[in-house]
């Protein structure tokens, strides 16, 4: 048995976990990691990462398609699907790679298996390692990182079984391009792989139980998101639920209900995307005075658990699930516990999010409804592609970047956007968040000409009655 | 127009103080004259007389608010005509400390209506364009944390940042209106410009801040954690500077002090005697004649030049609840004994009462600690800068001495000098030390 001791053992080598590790390593803190799959986690093997190779070769073909409005001549466009597949396990492939190189460069060492709390106390925890159904390691450690993220969740009757109904697992490495398909749920996993399919000219419904698709965004943003999938040819079906599946072992029938009507849509695959749920299971939780809430672990906001000296970190601690969130939150956590000075707790009201469907979608902050429920007199920007010079020159004339300011302080409560490139865009007003500016100083700000960026600057005169292009 | 009350600076050196207490509270008509608080400076407790009639529109600064900058406005006085509610929006507009503007008595300020400048003066709802800058120095502070301070009329100078290096972000500035004003801690910039001209070399380097809440302190006893007052916090302050910066020596002489304790007793013995002279005030007196005959030990060092004084205006350190302060009587050398003994008690009673006026305090050439009463044959203390030299007096007490070849039994008292080498060589030190023994052993000069 392999006996050793470190300053803080992070289990799960996801977003969270990698970058906590190396932040860990350069405070000086001996480190270790415990990873059962892959380093990178989902994010970079089956998430974040992958899905953006898939939608890149998806916006190419797009573009070929439309090559001619371009004054662009190439044939008709093909595509080979398992390349496209094979480039996509290649980007993750090459990223996953490059964990282990960082990892190795702050020398944290890996530990290759299951890592679970195993006992210990405050200042003394033991984590085991276990491969094969053999404990090979115990890792005495003074802090514990819990970051094993989240999987995807599954709705009684809908399971996953890999052939008719698929979860992003499947969904990520198509073998052949299915010819119909049903997406249930239009977060951002599912109304990504809606957009890819669509794109390769997939039949494709999505079945979200709210009233709009991408729910968490602004109101006005989900509806011209709606438009423009619809105008792409998608069927899109909101406020109702999956019923029912039958399946013949070649397609998959779904019984939608809507308003009390129920409706038989069949298609030869369906992507369950109904949301996650944290991986609390088996990490040695029970018996601790660690609180888990839904499949999630209760944290302060030093991310500390009910237990001294063990911690939760991004998916597994809750909501928002995303990437940046994790890893923010693991370098706020081994910043206070390596004792560094003007560490604050996370923010989670300035974590932008972005979703690579085309039109893309990205937003910060609070959505126009959302700040006029919390009570604030808001002044509301608006500029549209169109106004802007580069979006037509790219071929992009449809979209809007909306801003969302506190009418009293000229604070800026949130930014939503839809089109082009906006979630390169969406940093711009995340930065100036950040550092609390008002609309004076996003006005003083010069936006280089001819950019999408000048939008941004556009909408924030639009909410003061100044803008200039509309 | 409304008229910001400001913080006023009670001696030449207050960069800050306490605001202890409120005699009035918003609404109250006041005229010239009336007591409107008490401010508690490092050393003493001073009340704040209202210059102007009027109503107080807005109190600013809360009672118990510590550390409040000099000319940081506490409040708003609406003047007669004026309605208070208008006057009590235009808060603190009223410029940040400027430490080199401290000597400026407050009821000067008022005064801004006056030929000069009358463009500048602010409207009863003219808000602050910016944080007012202070010495020079520059507020860090969000864009919207200036914009809350500026629309609450808080003065954003005298917030503490929270943010990355201190600055002051939306939450620091809401919780300073959720706590009634300008939160206590004064922004450390602040005192940037005072220390550094005080120890430029100093003010580079920042010495490691130990808060009673390290973890440390939980490895000790049960304690329990004694909050530093303002004196503290100048004794910490002052000290640390003396012991580090200035390089001390000592000097130490056993001085017989027979003939004195004769002299002492003849005098307090005389009929119709209205004094009882102590032997510190004899000390004392001897002291400021020594240094009247070694001139170069009656000096203070700058960095430009040694200072020379004319007149030895003597601090004695005199122990009080939670400190000590060093009241000064003035001339010394031209001063009888007599009248010597009179000031030292009036002014230790006043010390012990908290009762001293700044410049009763403030300023001396040279000082003198006293433990002997405590039975200690010597110590040496730390030079109470910018004096050149400090004198430690121990106990008398009956001691052996050798008298021409033989033992004998003398009562002798140890004194301890320490001076800054910068402005005091050896020679000068030991110099003096012989013209005070050659006094304190014939006292009969302390007549002249």
């Amino acid at each position: 048995m392999d006996k050793q001791s470190f300053d803080v053992v992070i289990v799960g080598a996801g977003p969270g976990g990698y970058v906590t590790a190396i932040r860990s390593a350069q405070l000086g803190l001996k480190t270790a990691v415990v990873e059962a799959n892959h380093l990178g986690g989902i994010c970079l093997n089956w998430g974040c990462i992958p899905t953006k190779a898939l939608l890149r070769s998806a916006e190419i073909y797009h573009y070929m398609n439309h090559a001619d409005a371009y004054g662009l001549s190439a044939g008709k466009p093909g595509y080979d699907l398992e390349k496209i597949v094979s480039r996509s396990r290649g980007v993750a492939k090459q990223l996953n790679g490059g964990v282990g190189h960082l990892l190795k460069k702050n020398k944290v060492p890996v530990f290759d298996g299951w890592g679970k709390l195993a006992g210990g106390s405050a200042g003394a925890r033991k984590v085991t390692v276990e491969k094969d159904g053999k404990v090979f390691a115990e890792l005495t450690a003074k802090n514990v990182i819990l970051a094993t993220g989240a999987r995807a969740r599954q709705l009684p009757g809908l399971e996953v079984d890999g052939e008719t109904v698929w979860s992003y697992r499947e969904a990520m490495v198509p073998k052949a391009m299915p010819k119909s398909l049903i997406v249930v749920g239009s977060g951002a996993i599912g109304i990504e792989f809606a957009s890819f399919y669509r794109t390769f000219g997939a039949e494709v419904t999505v079945v979200e139980v709210m009233d709009r698709v991408l729910p968490v965004e602004d109101a006005e943003i989900s509806k011209m998101a709606e438009k423009a999938f619809k105008k792409q040819g998608m069927n899109i079906i909101t406020g109702a639920t999956v019923k029912g599946l039958k399946k013949d072992g070649k397609s998959v029938t779904a019984s939608v209900e809507k308003g009390g009507k129920v409706t038989e849509i069949t298609a030869e695959k369906l992507i369950s995307a109904v949301g996650i749920v944290g991986n609390v299971e088996n990490i040695g939780l029970e018996g601790t005075k660690i609180k888990v809430d839904r499949t999630h672990v209760e944290i302060n906001e030093w991310c500390e658990t009910g237990e001294a000296g063990i911690y939760a970190i991004g998916d597994l601690a809750g909501p928002p699930w995303l990437a940046h969130k994790a890893e923010h939150e693991g370098v706020i956590c081994i910043e206070k516990i390596a004792g560094v000075k003007d560490v604050h707790p996370l923010d989670t009201g300035r974590i932008p999010g972005c979703t690579y469907c085309h039109p893309q979608v990205a937003s910060v902050g609070l959505s126009e409804q959302a700040a006029k429920d919390k009570g604030y007199d808001v002044k509301v920007g608006r500029f549209s592609f169109v106004g802007n010079g580069k979006a037509i020159a790219l071929g992009e004339p449809e979209g809007l970047i909306k801003t969302v300011f506190d009418a009293k302080t000229g604070e800026l409560l949130g930014a939503h956007m839809i089109g082009a490139e906006v979630t390169e865009l969406i940093q711009g007003y995340s930065v100036g968040m950040t550092l609390e500016t008002t609309e004076a100083e996003l006005m003083h700000t010069v936006f280089p000409h001819p950019t999408l960026s000048e939008m941004l600057h556009e909408s924030v005169l639009d909410a003061y009655g100044r803008v200039i292009h509309m | 127009m409304p008229i910001d009350i400001l913080m006023p600076a009670l001696s030449p050196t207050m960069t800050e103080g306490t605001l202890a207490k409120w005699h009035v509270k918003e609404g109250d008509e006041v005229s010239s004259g009336d007591v409107l608080a008490e401010i508690e400076t490092d050393k003493a407790t001073m009340e704040v007389e209202a210059v102007d009639e009027g109503v107080i529109a807005k109190i600013l600064i809360e009672e118990g608010s510590e550390g409040v900058a000099v000319n940081t406005a506490i409040a708003i006085l609406a003047e007669e005509g004026e309605d208070p509610a208008e006057a009590a929006k235009s808060g603190g507009g009223g410029g940040g400390p400027a430490p080199e503007a401290a000597a400026e008595a407050p009821k000067d300020e008022p005064k801004k209506e006056s030929k000069e400048e009358p463009k500048e003066a602010p409207k009863a709802d003219a808000k602050p364009a910016s944080a007012p800058a202070s010495g020079g120095s520059r507020v860090f502070a969000s864009p919207l944390a200036k914009r809350i301070a500026a629309d609450a009329g808080i003065d954003i100078a005298a917030i503490s940042g929270s943010g990355p290096h201190g600055r002051v972000v939306k939450a620091d500035v809401e919780s300073a209106i959720a706590s009634g004003g300008t939160k206590a801690e004064a922004a450390p910039a602040k005192e940037a410009p005072a220390a550094a001209a005080k120890a430029p070399a100093a003010a580079a380097v920042a010495p490691p801040v130990i808060s009673a809440d390290d973890p440390i302190f939980q490895m000790l006893p049960p304690h329990e954690a004694v909050p530093n007052t303002n004196m503290r916090k100048t004794i910490a302050k002052r000290l640390t500077e003396s012991a580090r910066d200035v390089p001390h020596f000592n000097v130490l002489a056993d001085v017989e002090i027979d003939a004195l304790l004769a002299m002492r007793k003849q005098l307090n013995e005389r009929d119709g005697a209205d004094y009882k002279i102590s032997v510190n005030d004899m000390v004392i007196k001897a002291t400021a004649l020594a240094l009247t005959r070694v001139p170069d030990c009656n000096v203070a060092y700058t960095d430009t030049a040694v200072l020379r004084f004319a007149q030895v205006d003597m601090a004695m350190a005199v122990a009080i609840d939670g400190g000590l302060i060093t009241p000064i009587i003035k001339d010394c050398a031209a001063k009888g004994l007599a009248t010597i003994s009179k000031e030292a008690k009036e002014l230790a009673g006043k010390a012990r009462e908290g009762k001293l006026k700044p410049e009763e305090y403030q300023g001396g050439t040279f000082s003198i600690s006293n433990l002997g009463m405590f039975g200690v044959k010597s110590f040496n203390s730390i030079i109470n800068a910018p004096q050149g030299g400090i004198l430690s007096v121990g106990a008398g007490e009956q001691r052996a001495v050798v008298k021409d070849g033989a033992l004998a039994i003398a009562t002798v008292m140890t004194l301890s000098l320490a001076v800054d080498h910068r402005c005091i060589d050896g020679a000068a030190a030991a110099g003096f030390m012989k013209e005070l023994k050659a006094i304190l052993q014939d006292p009969i000069a302390l007549m002249l």
